[in-house]
């Protein structure tokens, strides 16, 4: 069985189509969740599209935190379900407190839509297991407010907790300006530590400011954001296949 | 039930990196401004609220205010009473 991916559509979410295309490339069986969706049932994980959720008024990401289908997936992530936020997505999750953090302004105050390199600080988690090695990824970022910012403090638990899943990086791997202090093509936004995606401390919700999904096929100039989109299949479809094994021993064996 | 006439004042925290705050300082020497430092650019809020009295609807207003007006992580907010709002609707509506 395909895992069945979850899609959430705010009015105002644009990257909710590439986004599914891209999982089922992976082999997943993409679903629309329409905002006002307060039921996942029978979905295996979720991803929060990039886009402008709902014009991204007041703050990017704060209305959608409290619309039926965020509240959803936030009971869906508490009880372990897969879930990844990418550029807009991830700012509904720091909003709604399901990753650490907040994205503030970009430093130089332009929207910046263009490709960058990350890397992935974890090989081992539902997002990146498939990425294989530690290199730089080149995706595009497409945001106007992707400057990550936590206090020290957090930052801190965050290094040491190996919750930081994705830093910018320069195109030969080597590290970017960490602290936005200089201006740094590499770290375009002047993320902290530049990071560019985290993880929560349960290692089941992420969310990350570049696109994957836009670098899922040579087609599209490069093929390196795949590797997350096949991970988070992947994730999805064990998670499926146990939930399944569970119920059908649970149920004696229908 | 009385209504109730409020304004919620969400700055970037101290310490938090305000660009446009530092834009704004950026612009002054253009204007041939000199001596205002320390600009930070926020945003204000203003609202009315139908509540038994100004406490309870001060708390619906500091709900609100810490749950979505402001992000805490990031913003500090502090919430002004601009007193009955009552007449100061139908006045506005009317010189409006």
């Amino acid at each position: 069985m395909p895992a069945r991916v979850g899609v959430v559509v705010f009015p105002g979410s644009n990257c909710d189509r590439d986004t599914m295309h891209a999982l089922a490339l992976a082999g997943a069986e993409p679903v629309e969740l329409w905002h006002e969706r307060a039921d996942l049932a029978g979905i295996d994980g979720v991803i929060l599209p990039g886009g402008f959720a709902y014009g991204d008024y007041l703050r990017a990401g704060v209305i959608a935190r409290f619309s039926p289908v965020v509240r959803a997936v936030a009971d869906f992530a508490r009880e372990g379900g897969l879930v990844l936020g990418i550029c807009n997505g991830f700012q509904v999750l720091a909003e709604a407190g399901l990753v650490p953090g907040a994205l503030l302004r970009n430093r130089g105050l332009r929207f910046l839509g263009r490709d960058v390199h990350i890397a992935a600080e974890r090989l081992d988690t539902p997002f990146t297991a498939r990425i294989g090695e530690r290199r730089p990824l080149r995706m595009p970022i497409a945001h106007g407010e992707g400057c990550y910012f936590a206090d020290e403090a957090t930052l801190d638990a965050l290094e040491r907790d190996g919750l930081v899943l994705f830093r910018y990086v320069r195109p030969d791997g080597s590290a970017a300006v960490l602290d936005g202090s200089q201006p740094d093509p590499a770290n375009p936004n002047g993320s902290l530590r530049a990071i560019a995606g985290v993880m929560n401390a349960a290692g089941n919700v992420a969310g990350l400011m570049p696109h994957p999904e836009r670098a899922s096929e040579s087609l599209l100039g490069s093929e390196d954001g795949f590797g997350i989109v096949r991970s988070f299949v992947e994730a999805s479809e064990a998670r499926s296949t146990s939930r399944d094994l569970v119920a059908a021993s649970a149920g004696g064996g229908r | 039930m009385s209504s109730h006439r409020f304004a919620v004042n969400v700055t970037p925290k101290a310490g938090i990196l305000d660009p446009q705050g530092r834009a704004v300082e950026g612009s002054l020497g253009h204007l041939g401004i000199d001596g205002v430092s320390a600009v930070r650019v926020g945003r204000r809020i203003e609202l009315t609220v139908d509540a038994d009295g100004a406490a309870a609807a001060r708390a619906v207003v500091e709900r609100l205010a810490a749950e979505l007006l402001a992000n805490p992580l990031i913003e500090a907010y502090f919430v002004e009473e601009l007193g009955a709002a009552s007449s100061a609707t139908s006045s506005a509506k009317g010189a409006a």
